[in-house]
């Protein structure tokens, strides 16, 4: 298995966000997960990536069969893993082309690489580039600022694929996107996945998976899994809303 | 009586007169500041009486000034009688090889990708002249030489152009300026002279590393840049690489005379010796720097990068006097440790339709504190001047801090003077975006700090440049986290 | 600099606090009385401020130190009838009158008024007889008596003013005003104390104006302490219209307990010289303070704003607006000095000055200071000094408008942004009807007091709307 999470609780400021969360991905899977607002999806994307401030206060994430949750960030990302975030800070003056570098550089040196030759990244970045239809240079343009809505999730796609991980974590990357940039994105998805890597797919709607279609979806609620289903749920989902998950699940609970 | 005294005795005594020159066998002045060590550094530099005579003039007037206190810094009393003001660039006994240069200095060199004959010489290793660099001096002296470009060392422009330095040399600093600029008259030791004849653009970037007969200039640097009309110039102070100072307190003065249409781009930057991480040690860097823009469009423009020194009190200033004249002003300062800064610019309008733009980036980290002190006042005259300042502090960590004084003082309704400026920590959502691609947090804070600096730092000239990225990040190492 | 006058003015203040010791303790409380005394030996080192301080560098007092004033140690006036003297006819302005009549509270011999809700208020020397340990509790408490030699010599030498005190959980419902009246044909020094305490979870709005009724030559120096406690709310505005002969040295200090508000405004019409110090510390967490100001200067007029702000606990909130209009050869000054302490993590604070200078005599110094010690902060500032908009004249002079009104249109909107911030709106709708009249020149010096003005209101006689501007 690629990444088990098992019983993971989560808090933030004291407070449990996830409670008792499992979840097992292999390699070549894609697994959706859904639910209504404020049921800590963003929550388990931040503790996946290692963020500060998301204290695991139970549980362990292992993945490649090794428990990361003292791994700094860093080590993470240059383990494999990507998160997409929902809302891409901007960082004033560093260019994309800058930035992109260093982070490729980063990862190369994690696995004793050397570095990247200038012509090689640039044809590199001309090639992601294509896959999700970046047209504007990025050389002169500072990360995400000045990025319109859509460029920003564009950018988060493009930058996975440039760094190629193992395990892609998208926190609601299809948010705030027309259809025309929804297709992008997910093509650009469909593009990057293959049998050695996995996909993590956070959506609170059903029109992304339209487009990719996932192997699994599962419907979080009140910091857990509460139903895992095939495409079909999703769609039940689309059809019906959250509101019969919530009573089923106090129904249970 | 042996020979110093004798050679004082000598000097004191009326009969000194134009060229006296002696055989002096020692290399340092006496310890200490009076009349006799202000003769005895002129002497040794065989100057003539107009210069010695400028030199006790300041000398007279040091000694009724106070040492200024109102920038935001702190260091103990300095003993103004208890340094050498004279030491002859005789050759030190240096390392013999790189094995017995500090380890630490060399990692930095390596940083900054400092090839290894450079590092030699800036570690002061004995090195036979490397052939390169001979040659580059060759083909650079008479690239000059064909325009009529002087550049020359201080001490050889007061003995070869002795009416060009008579004619602007205290007119843009005065020797009653302040009490480092007057101290820097009266026993200036060295520093550069530039003079860019009419029509001229010189074409390289004249920078001190390149200088002819560049003999160690010591504390108390003069530099003197007159750019004739209608001529360009770009000059470069300073080494990027941290050289290793005994001196502890500098007091340089820089004057630049811009007449009508000439441009003077000044960059530095400065990496001298911060002290260690205690505060132990290091460099006072005390520095009067002002340009005058007296004919009409001209332009002086200052880019410093600051990351060096223990203190540093200095203000790059622009008197706009002819019209239409443009002063600009970027600076990023950055302090760690114990350092601290007390920085800016000040930019008098007096002409018609001046300019002026200040864009000041401060980043303070450890203990340290950084300070923009800036003044822009339209006088009077000054009709549609025009100034707009940004300043700009970063704050790392939760010991250091982060100043701004700006001083605004205007004079005519019809100028327009608009000041911003921000304080700001660095995100942590920015720090974990680098992050969770893999780039590890001091790689992250430089990325960070260099974009937040960008707006300077394009200023500088390409290869400064990148020496100035490198080092911004190298000063910030081991500040967060 | 030949500061003989001074000297001279500072010694004779000297030689008349010993001549009537007995007269200038008589009233006080222990703690008042120990509080004048270190005030004195301060006032005798720190002497009258001079140009060569920082802080006074841009106004310069000599000539206004020359002149040969005097004090009143003992009250004079006979017992007057207030609405003789001044007459507030601000519609809809109902408000709580306190006055103070050349720096003795007019009724200084009548015990203290005692509000339906329990709010105490009169003069400072009766309460010290009447309430001497609600007085002791408070008084000192959020001034900074070295200062400046003004807020040393206002301890050492007054000995009336207002005292306001709101019991815990009262918010006061009508406004408390608070006039300053000089009416003295002698060339009278004024020192007057003022000191308002807000309890707990109270709420207090106050109009404090300083008024002059003659053109006489007056020097008033004036401090205010305002203790606001936890979770409790002052709205203080200032109105200062007096006439181009008098000197005014207002000093207020503001201290701000845990989730306290402080909404202070600034408004100075007219004046010789002011200079208002604006004192305001954030002692406790979630305090918020807004410091608004406005001044319209014209002939030699000179008014220095020092602002200082203090955070020194986390997560508390200060701005800063103030903006200066300047004509013919007034004078201005704004020292902004907003100080971040290293506990105050999580700070928000603006400061923002825009000046308009109208003639090439006017000058504007303008020193927006930040002082950061903390890091998770966010400040900025911003000063400007100008002219009007190009744009915007050339707009309204081609719908028509001539370039005197679209002038004065402009000014006008500039100061508004001020005005706005007012929350009285009687107040807000007068003061607004001030500006107006004094852009147009009408209002150079009023004879009377700013919202006393018994001529019927003319219509403004512009009426556009200023956001399509």
């Amino acid at each position: 298995m690629l990444l088990n999470i098992k019983n993971l609780h989560v808090e933030i400021d004291g407070k449990e966000i996830i409670s008792g969360l499992n979840l097992g991905i292999n390699k070549g899977e894609i697994h959706a997960i859904m639910g209504p607002n404020g049921t800590g999806k963003s929550t388990l994307a931040y503790a996946i990536a290692g963020r500060e401030g998301y204290e695991v206060t139970k549980g362990e994430i292992i993945y490649k069969g090794e428990n990361i949750l003292n791994w700094e960030p860093d080590k993470r990302a240059n383990e494999g893993i990507f998160l997409g975030f929902q809302y891409p800070v901007e960082i004033p003056g560093v260019s994309m082309t800058n930035f992109m570098r260093t982070a490729i550089n980063a990862q190369r040196e994690y696995r004793e690489q050397g570095s990247i030759s200038g012509k090689d990244f640039l044809a590199r970045m001309e090639e992601k580039k294509k896959l999700v239809e970046i047209h504007t240079k990025l050389t002169s343009r500072s990360v995400n600022e000045g990025f319109s809505g859509g460029e920003k999730k564009k950018n988060e796609i493009f930058q996975m694929a440039m760094l190629e991980p193992t395990m892609a974590v998208l926190d609601e990357t299809d948010s705030g996107l027309d259809i025309d940039a929804l297709k992008i994105v997910a093509n650009g998805v469909n593009l990057i996945k293959n049998e050695e890597n996995a996909f993590l797919i956070i959506t609170h709607y059903q029109r992304l998976l339209d487009y990719i279609v996932p192997d699994f979806v599962h419907v979080l609620y009140d910091g857990k899994i509460v139903k895992s289903g095939g495409k079909k749920l999703a769609e039940q989902l689309e059809e019906q809303g959250y509101e019969w998950i919530k009573e089923e699940f106090e129904r249970v609970s | 009586m042996n020979a110093e005294d004798q050679i004082l005795d000598k000097i004191t005594s009326s009969d000194y007169k134009y060229g006296f020159t002696t055989n002096i066998e020692t290399e340092t002045a006496p310890i200490g500041l009076s009349e006799d060590t202000v003769k005895f550094i002129s002497a040794k530099k065989e100057e003539p009486q107009w210069m010695l005579d400028w030199r006790l003039k300041a000398y007279r007037h040091w000694l009724t000034m106070k040492e200024p206190r109102w920038a935001h810094v702190k260091y103990p009393k300095i003993d103004y009688q208890d340094i050498y003001y004279y030491a002859a660039p005789k050759r030190k006994e240096g390392p013999k090889s790189l094995d017995e240069v500090d380890p630490e200095l060399l990692d930095t060199f390596n940083k900054l990708g400092i090839s290894l004959d450079e590092q030699k010489k800036l570690a002061g290793v004995a090195v036979d002249a490397v052939v390169d660099s001979v040659s580059v001096k060759t083909t650079f002296k008479k690239t000059l030489e064909k325009h009529g470009i002087i550049f020359s060392s201080m001490s050889d422009a007061i003995k070869h152009h002795p009416d060009l330095v008579k004619k602007y040399l205290g007119t843009v600093v005065p020797y009653t300026d302040n009490f480092f600029a007057t101290l820097n008259s009266a026993v200036f030791s060295d520093g550069s002279f530039v003079y860019i004849p009419k029509g001229v653009r010189c074409p390289i970037e004249l920078s001190t590393y390149f200088r002819i007969n560049a003999a160690k200039t010591g504390q108390f640097e003069r530099t003197l840049i007159v750019a004739e009309d209608d001529s360009y110039v770009s000059y470069l102070e300073g080494c990027t690489a941290p050289m290793r100072d005994e001196n502890q307190l500098h007091a340089a003065v820089v004057e630049i005379v811009a007449l009508d249409n000439a441009q003077v781009k000044y960059s530095t930057v400065q990496n001298w010796y911060p002290g260690d991480k205690e505060g132990k040690g290091g460099i006072y860097n005390f520095v009067t720097k002002r340009g005058a823009c007296r004919g009409v469009n001209s332009k002086i423009s200052w880019t410093q990068v600051e990351t060096g020194s223990a203190v540093t009190w200095k203000y790059p200033s622009c008197m706009l006097i002819g019209d239409n004249s443009v002063g600009e002003f970027y600076s990023v300062a950055v302090t760690n440790n114990h350092q601290q800064a007390d920085t800016g610019t000040k930019m008098v309008h007096v002409g018609k339709n001046t300019k002026s733009t200040i864009i000041s980036k401060g980043i303070s980290a450890g203990y340290s504190n950084n300070s923009y002190r800036g003044l822009v006042r339209v006088t009077k005259r000054a009709d549609n001047a025009r100034n707009f300042s940004q300043c700009d502090s970063l704050l790392l960590g939760d010991k250091c801090g982060a100043h701004t004084f700006p001083y605004i003082d205007t004079d005519n309704k019809s100028a327009i003077v608009e000041h911003e400026a921000t304080t700001s920590k660095i995100s942590d959502d920015q720090l974990f975006y680098l992050n969770q691609r893999g780039i590890d947090t001091e790689d992250a804070i430089g990325l960070i700090v260099n974009g937040y600096a960008k707006e300077v730092i394009k200023q500088l000239p390409m290869e400064f440049a990148v020496e100035a990225q490198k080092l911004l990040q190298i000063t910030l190492e081991g500040s967060v986290g | 600099m030949n500061n003989s006058q001074q000297i001279s003015l500072k010694e004779r203040f000297e030689k008349q606090f010993e001549e009537h010791k007995k007269n200038l303790y008589k009233h006080d409380t222990r703690k008042v009385a120990e509080y004048r005394s270190q005030g004195y030996d301060a006032f005798r080192r720190l002497g009258f401020p001079t140009r060569k301080l920082e802080d006074w560098k841009n106004t310069d007092l000599k000539k206004a130190l020359e002149t040969d004033y005097k004090q009143e140690f003992e009250l004079t006036h006979e017992e007057v009838n207030v609405e003789d003297l001044f007459e507030c006819k601000v519609h809809d302005f109902d408000t709580e009158i306190s006055s103070l009549l050349n720096g003795w509270y007019v009724y200084t011999d009548s015990p203290l008024k005692k509000l339906p809700d329990g709010t105490i208020m009169g003069s400072l020397a009766k309460a010290m007889k009447e309430y001497p340990d609600l007085v002791d509790q408070y008084y000192g408490e959020a001034f900074r008596l070295e200062q400046n030699g003004f807020t040393a010599m206002n301890t050492a030498f007054a000995q009336d003013g207002v005292f306001i005190y709101v019991p815990d959980n009262v918010k006061v419902k009508r406004p408390i005003q608070l006039i300053n009246i000089i009416n003295k044909n002698e060339n009278i020094f004024i020192q007057n104390r003022n000191l308002v305490v807000i309890g707990k979870n109270a709420e207090l709005t106050m109009v404090h104006c300083d008024d002059s009724v003659n053109h006489n030559i007056s020097f008033t120096n004036s401090l205010t302490e305002a203790v606001i406690g936890e979770n409790a709310g002052l709205d203080h505005y200032k109105l200062q219209n007096l006439n181009n002969n008098s000197s005014l040295i207002n000093s207020s200090f503001f201290s701000l307990e845990k989730n306290s508000r402080l909404k202070a405004n600034a408004i100075t019409l007219n004046g010789g010289l002011i200079r208002n110090n604006i004192h305001v510390s954030l002692n406790g967490e979630n305090g918020a303070a807004d410091v608004y100001g406005v001044f319209l200067l014209d002939r030699e007029q000179h008014v220095d704003n020092q602002v200082f702000i203090d955070h020194r606990m986390p997560n508390c909130y200060s701005n800063e607006l103030f903006k200066g209009i300047l004509d013919e050869k007034s004078t201005g000054v704004f020292n902004g000095h907003i100080m971040v302490r290293k506990d105050a993590q999580i700070t928000n604070a603006y400061q923002n000055n825009k000046n308009l200078l109208l003639t090439d005599e006017a000058k504007m110094n303008a020193k927006p200071f930040l002082e950061i010690y903390a890091d998770d902060v966010k400040c900025s500032h911003g000063a400007t000094v100008g002219q009007l908009d190009k744009e915007a004249m050339f707009y309204l002079k081609s719908r028509g408008i001539d370039a005197d009104k679209a002038r004065t249109l402009l000014m006008y909107a500039f100061a508004a942004e001020v005005i706005e911030k007012i929350s009285i709106e009687p107040l807000k709708v007068r003061i607004d009807d001030m500006v107006k009249r004094r852009l147009r020149g009408e209002l150079s010096v009023c004879d009377r007091c700013v919202l006393h003005c018994s001529e019927p209101e003319k219509e403004i006689e512009f009426d556009i709307d200023l956001s399509k501007i």
